[in-house]
């Protein structure tokens, strides 16, 4: 039997950066990454947890357990906006791969009912689980950090290895899937790093081509000590100027890569 | 923008309003000669109105390529003493309070104390009206329950039709000759009135032909003394087209921004009317014309688009006719809501958008200036092209133009009866008001403030203001058992306000009617010349007398909270929450928190509060609809607030949904300030619940941070947004694209944001001309910024 309940954390109505057309974002709570620059720290636990009011100081319950009828409920409420716009459902997170069945069967329900799907994701998770994503997603925005793994280690907590594999794996079975490089500054923006992202997209996979590049901001930073989790990049970090993202941009387009800024 | 456009608009820009006596001092000689008591009442109307026209002062501004003023200068404006008097001491407060003031001058003050005011005291139509009505009418205007529209200002709410565009004065005149030629005295019982109507609307029509000369006579002097010599070409070609027009149709496009100039100078003239008057469908109006000029080379686009800025400017030299007491807290602004439609579609139903339509946008772009306000009509024919660059504009953040549903405008007038090839040449003015362009008199009687019948309802007929028994004792609501019973007084009491307001409008539209004609507006209107009637008194094809309700948003939310609260989860008691309200709060904090952030609200698209909006709108909407006015038409309802919700806030006390005493109501059909949390797509989806189609149009506000306009797609996205909400038969949108720290910033330091414009209620403003209660009312609306 189908898991019918999981946990999410927010639902957004009028998402209009994460896919095409006007979109209903569902975020999953639980997340195996630990990004540093992570503007979604609630995300993270797969358990609902506190967070503390910013204003009031009372404390607040995040995530909560839904099924997939209500959760269809919701997001049938906008599909005028999705059918006018071309857009639909764009699950999110937190990381939604780690609740596959949930997700396979929100996803199912969703094609059943002729609603464009996108999933938001750091592509870490088994291969099985990724193929079980096969045909039901209109498109993929698919994260990508380093190429060098022990970075990635340091930076995500996790090894890149199965985001690779599972990344070559959507490429050869030619999903559609946009590639999302977040703008760190010192951290990812380094000339070996978009070099290394820029060699390993353009040689090792034959259809993915286009790329996102997501300047970073510190939304998220307030959120950490309400968490009562320290924020390691604090004070440290400025948005990247527009001179830089082009700077990125243009070098990766050298790799025949379409770039664009912002997603 | 050229040199000459850049002067004229800085000119008009920086006038100081002030008041100009000269149409009092002629309206009142006229009338003090003797003359009036030998004529019919329309006819004597018509002889004042020739009488101004022929003496008052004519002025042509430099450079001008469009002439004509209403007041002896730009934005000096006329009072209208026959229809409200103006004390000294109203004068004073005109002179002297902070925001909308005219400048008074010692001369203007003492004529009218020597001349103006002996006369017309007791005369004006003000007096009488106050004088007529029923004392339950006073005790509830004066609470706060309804405005009154025709108390200060003339009927008007109309907008010129094609017709207009290709017919001259003497056009009418041979239709009025036909009209009286074909009355039949031996069977008619009010031939005589007819005649005497048309005779006036015969001496109107000459009025306006005699002013034009006097124009024409003044370019032509004025051309003798002109050394530049293009210039002196320029005077002499006015001179010309003054001759031509508007006695005769317009023959190319500068002819015809000149005839419509002068008739409109015409109807403002003649009477101070509610949105003073309006050149319609310009881009339809003008389009022949327009092809015509530049297939045969008489205009480049770029001289048929200083042409339309020389005509833009001559609206924004016409500030509102002054206000005061209640008119001037319901629509307190300089604005007069001439609203110029671009778009929709044709009387044959297909896509009406052309070259001129664009045009049209980038004047409205290059120009932005207030007046006129500018919208554009987009039904499900209109190319997205058409709206993307209305957007561009809009992104720009002054609010114009704002966005109307054409299909929806269509439903709403068919509905009304009117045919459907007159509904299609039809659109919106005002600030969102459906009308059959040319054709229809559509009368804004007032406002009327829904959430005061329920507080008047939980106080079983009292007003708590002032203690006062105002409605009926509809019982003591700590003893209502169930909420259907709460509903059931609030219906009753609804009943009870409207008829007082409706017996008002009968009385009131009966005074108009045979005291005010205005022989120069019925004229132009479509059918008063065929039917020997004035516009006032019923001789339009279409005559719609409209209630306009206020503050649907804390109503709902209001009613929300009793319900959910009181009700069905039993979380406070009647009397509990009457206490709170009555104390404002005091002592019931955390009874305010629950009922605002607890408590289900409208604008979220939950069927909770949405439900009870949808029970408020059929409660307001049987107690209005097609109940017959004075002049074979009908009641109708419509969901706008101007200034008003700032006004009838101030006149409540603590509402249900946390809302603290004198604070101002929701506006339009916008939720709740702050009460939408779910994003634009739940506001739409929420508001489109409202039968839309049973109105004559409703206001929905909506502001976005500019960051989010700021990307092409997500402009794209607000585009779709649109489409999606008229879709479900949304009538009409407008966008304020301005941030909060922007606008707080504005409050701090004023001379920092002088051209700071943003999107009031149906119109356009300057920031630093709202009074402050309406500034923090915008500020308070939701903002959506970047998901």
């Amino acid at each position: 039997m189908k898991i019918r309940t999981g946990t999410i954390f927010d639902i957004k109505r009028f998402a209009v950066h994460d896919g095409p057309g006007i979109r209903t974002t569902i975020f999953f709570k639980g997340c195996p990454l630990n990004c540093w620059w992570c503007h979604n720290p609630e995300s993270q636990n797969p358990d609902p947890e506190t967070i503390l009011h910013p204003n009031s100081g009372e404390t607040e319950l995040i995530g909560k357990s839904v099924n997939i009828s209500e959760l269809m409920d919701e997001i049938r409420k906008d599909i005028i906006f999705y059918d006018e716009s071309g857009g639909g459902v764009t699950v999110s997170g937190g990381e939604p791969l780690m609740q596959p069945e949930f997700l396979v069967a929100l996803l199912n329900q969703c094609t059943n009912e002729n609603i464009n799907t996108t999933i938001d994701t750091t592509g870490f998770s088994s291969l099985k689980t990724m193929k079980s994503m096969l045909g039901k997603l209109d498109l993929f925005l698919y994260d990508l950090k380093f190429i060098d793994d022990e970075k990635h280690q340091a930076y995500t907590g996790v090894s890149n290895k199965s985001i690779l594999t599972n990344l070559k794996y959507l490429d050869s079975e030619k999903e559609s899937v946009i590639i999302r490089i977040p703008i760190i500054p010192g951290v990812t923006d380094t000339k070996t790093n978009i070099k290394s992202l820029g060699t390993f997209i353009s040689s090792s996979l034959q259809n993915i081509n286009k790329v996102n590049i997501l300047p970073y901001n510190r939304l998220g930073e307030g959120k950490y000590p309400r968490l009562n989790r320290p924020y390691r990049f604090a004070n440290q970090l400025a948005t990247p100027s527009d001179k830089e993202l082009n700077r990125i941009k243009n070098e990766l387009e050298t790799y025949g890569l379409g770039v664009q800024i912002g997603g | 923008m050229k040199d000459r456009i850049k002067s004229l608009r800085e000119q008009s820009m920086n006038a100081q309003p002030s008041l100009s006596i000269e149409r009092a001092k002629l309206l009142t000689d006229y009338y003090q000669s003797g003359a009036a008591d030998k004529a019919s009442i329309p006819v004597a109307r018509a002889q004042a109105f020739k009488y101004i026209l022929e003496n008052k002062k004519i002025c042509i501004n430099e450079g001008e390529l469009i002439i004509g003023e209403r007041g002896p200068e730009p934005t000096a404006t006329p009072t209208y003493p026959e229809i409200c008097t103006h004390t000294l001491q109203d004068f004073e407060i005109l002179n002297s309070r902070e925001k909308i003031s005219f400048s008074v001058n010692d001369e203007v003050k003492e004529l009218q104390s020597n001349v103006i005011t002996p006369f017309w005291k007791g005369r004006s139509i003000r007096d009488k009206i106050f004088a007529a009505v029923d004392p339950e009418w006073i005790e509830s205007y004066n609470a706060g329950l309804f405005t009154e529209f025709m108390e200060q200002r003339a009927p008007g709410h109309t907008v010129g039709g094609a017709h207009l565009w290709t017919n001259g004065m003497h056009d009418f005149q041979k239709e009025i000759a036909e009209s009286i030629d074909n009355l039949d005295f031996f069977n008619d019982p009010e031939a005589l009135n007819k005649k005497e109507e048309l005779n006036a609307m015969a001496i109107a029509a000459e009025a306006l032909i005699l002013f034009a000369g006097r124009y024409s006579k003044k370019a032509m002097e004025l051309a003798k003394k002109e050394t530049n010599l293009k210039r002196k070409k320029e005077l002499e070609s006015i001179a010309n087209i003054c001759k031509h027009v508007p006695a005769n149709a317009p023959r190319n496009m500068w002819e015809a921004l000149q005839h419509y100039w002068f008739i409109h100078l015409g109807v403002i003239t003649e009477l101070n009317t509610w949105d003073s008057y309006n050149p319609g469908r310009l881009d339809q109006n003008l389009y022949s014309l327009y092809q015509q000029d530049i297939s045969n080379k008489t205009h480049t686009e770029d001289s048929a688009k200083e042409l339309l800025q020389a005509f833009w400017i001559k609206f924004n030299n016409q500030p509102a006719p002054p206000k005061v007491g209640v008119t001037a807290e319901e629509s307190n602004t300089y604005t007069d809501f001439c609203l110029i439609n671009i778009g929709g579609v044709k009387e044959d139903g297909s896509n009406a958008v052309n070259e001129l339509s664009y045009i049209l946008l980038d004047v409205i772009e290059e120009m932005r200036l207030l007046q006129p306000s500018s919208m554009v009509q987009i039904s499900r024919k209109s190319p997205d092209r058409f709206l993307k660059r209305a957007f561009d504009i809009i992104k720009t953040g002054y609010g114009q133009p704002s966005v109307f549903n054409t299909d929806t405008i269509i439903q709403e007038l068919t509905r009304q009866g009117k045919s459907i090839i007159d509904a299609r040449a039809g659109g919106a003015s005002g600030c969102v008001e459906a009308g059959a362009f040319g054709k229809e008199a559509y009368i804004l009687t007032g406002y009327f403030n829904i959430p005061k019948v329920l507080e008047i309802t939980l106080n079983n007929g009292i007003d708590p203001n002032t203690g006062k028994l105002l409605g009926l004792q509809t019982g003591n609501p700590v003893e209502f058992t169930t909420f259907e019973e709460l509903v059931v007084a609030f219906t009753k009491q609804m009943n009870y306000f409207i008829d007082i307001k409706i017996k008002g409008n009968n009385i009131i539209e009966r005074l108009w009617a045979q005291t005010l004609p205005a022989p120069f507006m019925s004229l132009l209107t479509k059918d008063c010349i065929q039917n020997g009637k004035d516009y006032n008194d019923g001789g339009a094809r279409y005559n719609s007398s409209y209630i306009q309700g206020v503050g649907l948003g804390s109503i709902t939310d209001s009613l929300a909270a009793i319900k959910y609260n009181i009700y069905d989860n039993k979380n406070v008691t009647m009397q509990e929450l009457l206490n709170a309200l009555k104390s404002n709060f005091k002592d019931s904090k955390s009874l305010r928190e629950m009922l605002i952030y607890k408590t289900p609200k409208f604008g979220n698209d939950d069927d909770y509060p949405d439900d009870l909006m949808k029970d408020v709108f059929e409660i307001y909407w049987n107690a209005i609809d097609g109940r017959p006015n004075t002049k074979g038409g009908q009641h109708r309802v419509n969901l706008l607030p101007t200034t008003v919700h700032v006004y009838f806030g101030r006149m409540i006390g603590a509402l249900p949904d946390g809302r603290m005493a004198h604070e101002p109501l929701s506006e339009g059909v916008s939720p709740v300030q702050g009460a939408d949390i779910k994003g634009p797509t739940a506001v739409i989806k929420s508001v489109a619940k409202i039968d839309h189609e049973r109105t004559g149009g409703t206001l929905l506000n909506q502001k976005f941070s500019p960051k989010f306009l700021d990307d092409e797609k997500s402009l794209e996205k607000v585009a779709h947004l649109v489409r999606s909400y008229f879709k479900m038969d949304g009538h009409h949108i407008q966008f304020n694209v301005v941030s909060v720290d922007t606008l707080r910033d504005a409050q701090k330091h004023p001379d920092k944001y002088r051209n700071l414009i943003v999107r009031v209620a149906g119109y356009s403003d300057l920031f630093i001309n709202l009074g402050i209660e309406l500034q923090n009312e915008i500020i308070n609306r939701t903002e959506h910024m970047s998901a």
